[in-house]
């Protein structure tokens, strides 16, 4: 699973032509289960990129769902680098909402800019809580940490509906919802950022934790790359046995990467519960963590492919819903094919054009 | 009495899905292929199933197609993680979630009943079969009664999974192709030493995973309801894939594992607002969770070990 793998291709073959073959095969088989439907591939590519990028509110949407997969793919990338494989993002993701929910419906009157570190740190706990189980029975009881977390986020779905059925439900509402957080909390959305400078914008969702995602990206990648906890993080998952040999604290170092993970996958919250849902709704995740994966495989761990990838995830989720507008016939769960087929291609099949690649760019010996 | 023979009857009708998924878990993960695909193979498989089940208007034909379909992603985890050495966790995640995706996509381009297949004929299904005397032997007390009501009266793929369970553990442990097929889960070097194909055994083991997920899948669309409705497997992938991992990768512990969850699942819809003595009304949620909670205990060896196939997870490179 080590992501630091040695590699006799050139860089801009390893990160540039190799990642675009691999996503190229996923668009051509989603493009024949396009034409298994009986419509054009073209044609719907054509919807998807103007519906993803061809005006104002679907950059906003856009750029809004990449913030959320930011998120997540960063949370993959971490507990990659560790060489360990987080498929808990969603869970985990799941209960730092309630997290969020609780910090902003305690503190009515506040302005958001108070709440919002308090409601961050909630978001970081409660996320890392749901992770931080699961890291250490694999540190210190050897379970695998895939199985642990993929319990764990059944283990979330549960939790979080008896929360919002039994617990948290506002009063004299039958949806398993909360009440609806005081306005005073909700995230300034680009539209009031702009209008504060001056520009008039359209309403749309993106907000203030797409910068906070940004932000969140450049910390992740000091962390990995200048940061001796960093280095020790890549040393463990590169070779564990090389760690334990260099005297590092390897069963420490696993719990932190996924308390990390979780903690990251967890700031999704703040993005969609604190800045657009203004509430705790039932699976307010929508896959998020899951699409987080393909993101982080697909940016290659590093914290600009993921935000790169985001985007382009960012861009499926807001093309694949006017495609569905345009063509009834193709539903909003093809996004989630094509998902899957990156996934496939650019993970599982890695080595499929990478033997070929490295066959025609071997240093040609004399 | 009458609970109890309801319930014990619902648990069978559970189990079913989950011990065909659970055994085909089985013959991939003791050739040291991790299978978390389990879920999305079986979703497909129960599209298939549902809609060939449909045209053709024949439950068998249906649920060769459910075999098949799931056959094919198990030839596409193989391709993956044998042929090209990926990664088999990803690739598992890759086929839950193209899975998930395209069977509501196809279905509703296909049947135009927004993702779901129509509703099966009745002669599209597979029917209670009420095995002989069961009307004669009604009247014996509890055996009799447990002969009619519990036994008596599933679908063909019940009784089938049934004799599938004790045929997988003699392939598993008295032929020579499950001792082959341990091995490589164990020390595929080894195997490769004796001259047989780690790739071909793993290749094998990944069909008959196929043909049993396809079962499972199919069992959900055309015998336990009539028809495909979108993510009808709801988790039951992965339950199964714990109930493997409490069977400790045996076939026999799994059957008893996925009778347990199956039995809790048909506790939990029995004491859905039934206040107990002592600590009162249990939460469903709570009950829903007992399999993944008991899951995550036996992972961490606090009840019992479970010990994986030795070589689960790794790619077999010979080294040069």
């Amino acid at each position: 699973m080590s992501t630091a793998r040695l590699t006799s291709l050139p860089r801009w073959v390893d990160l540039g032509l190799l990642p675009f073959l691999n996503l190229s095969a996923a668009l051509i088989v989603s493009g024949l289960v396009i034409a298994l439907i009986g419509e054009n591939p073209f044609e719907a590519l054509v919807i998807l990129v103007n519906g993803a990028v061809g005006y104002q509110e679907a950059i906003g949407y856009t750029l809004h769902y990449a913030t959320n997969f930011m998120f997540t793919g960063l949370a993959v990338a971490v507990a990659f680098h560790a060489g360990l494989f987080n498929i808990g993002g969603e869970g985990q993701a799941y209960v730092a909402g309630l997290g969020v929910a609780l910090v902003c419906l305690g503190l009515p009157g506040w302005p958001w800019w108070s709440v919002l570190p308090i409601a961050m740190i909630a978001a970081i706990v409660c996320g890392a809580a749901w992770a931080i189980i699961p890291g250490y029975l694999q540190a210190a009881r050897g379970s695998h940490v895939v199985v642990t977390t993929i319990m764990f986020n059944f283990l979330a779905t549960a939790f979080m509906t008896w929360m919002l059925v039994d617990v948290i439900r506002a009063d004299g509402q039958q949806a398993p919802q909360s009440a609806a957080f005081p306005p005073s909390t909700h995230l300034p959305t680009i539209q009031d950022m702009g209008a504060f400078l001056g520009f008039d914008l359209p309403r749309m969702p993106l907000n203030l934790g797409f910068f906070l995602a940004i932000l969140t990206a450049i910390l992740v990648y000091l962390y990995i790359w200048h940061t001796r906890w960093g280095y020790e993080l890549r040393t463990v998952g590169t070779n564990e046995t090389a760690a334990v040999y260099a005297g590092m604290p390897v069963p420490r170092l696993i719990i932190v990467a996924m308390v990390i993970s979780g903690a990251l996958a967890g700031l999704a919250g703040i993005n969609e519960v604190m800045g657009v849902q203004h509430r705790l709704v039932m699976n307010w995740t929508g896959g998020v963590g899951y699409v987080g994966i393909a993101v982080a495989l697909m940016g290659r761990n590093h914290p600009v492919g993921i935000a790169l990838s985001a985007l382009l995830f960012g861009a499926l989720y807001q093309g694949g819903s006017d495609l569905a507008f345009e063509i009834p016939a193709i539903t909003r769960e093809m996004i989630v094919v094509i998902q899957g087929l990156v996934i496939l291609f650019c993970g599982a099949l890695e080595n499929l054009f990478r033997a070929p690649l490295e066959a025609y760019f071997k240093p040609k010996t004399v | 009495m009458d609970m109890l023979v309801s319930m014990l009857d619902a648990t069978f009708r559970v189990a079913t899905p989950l011990v065909l998924a659970g055994l085909a878990g089985l013959f991939s993960e003791r050739a040291g292929v991790v299978d978390i695909g389990l879920e999305g193979k079986m979703l497909a498989a129960a599209f298939a199933g549902g809609a060939v089940a449909f045209i053709a208007a024949d439950p068998w034909l249906g649920l060769l197609a459910a075999m098949l379909t799931a056959l094919g992603l198990s030839m596409v985890h193989a391709f993956a993680c044998v042929t090209h050495n990926g990664n088999q966790m990803v690739s598992g995640m890759a086929i839950n979630i193209v899975a998930a995706g395209i069977t509501p996509t196809l279905a509703s381009a296909w049947f135009h009943e927004g993702g779901r297949t129509p509703i099966l004929p009745t002669e599209g299904r597979f029917r209670p079969i009420d095995l002989p005397l069961a009307e004669t032997l009604q009247d014996v007390p509890i055996l009799g009664r447990l002969y009619s009501d519990v036994i008596s009266g599933h679908t063909a793929p019940v009784y089938l999974t049934a004799l599938i369970v004790p045929l997988v553990a003699y392939i598993l442990y008295k032929t020579r192709f499950g001792l082959r097929l341990r091995a490589v889960g164990d020390n595929p070097h080894a195997v490769d030493t004796a001259g047989v194909s780690v790739a071909r055994t793993r290749y094998l083991a990944l069909a008959c995973n196929g043909v049993l997920c396809g079962m499972a899948g199919g069992y959900l669309s055309i015998a336990q309801s009539s028809g495909f409705l979108q993510d009808m497997t709801a988790g039951k992938g992965y339950l199964a894939l714990a109930a493997l991992i409490f069977g400790k990768w045996k076939p026999w512990p799994t059957l008893f594992a996925c009778l347990l969850f199956a039995f809790t699942d048909a506790l939990q819809v029995r004491l859905q607002g039934v206040p107990l003595p002592i600590i009162g009304e249990v939460s469903v949620q709570f009950i829903q969770a007992v399999p993944y909670i008991l899951t995550v205990l036996l992972l961490a060896g606090f009840v019992g070990k479970a010990v994986a196939p030795k070589a689960i997870g790794l790619p077999y490179v010979k080294s040069r």
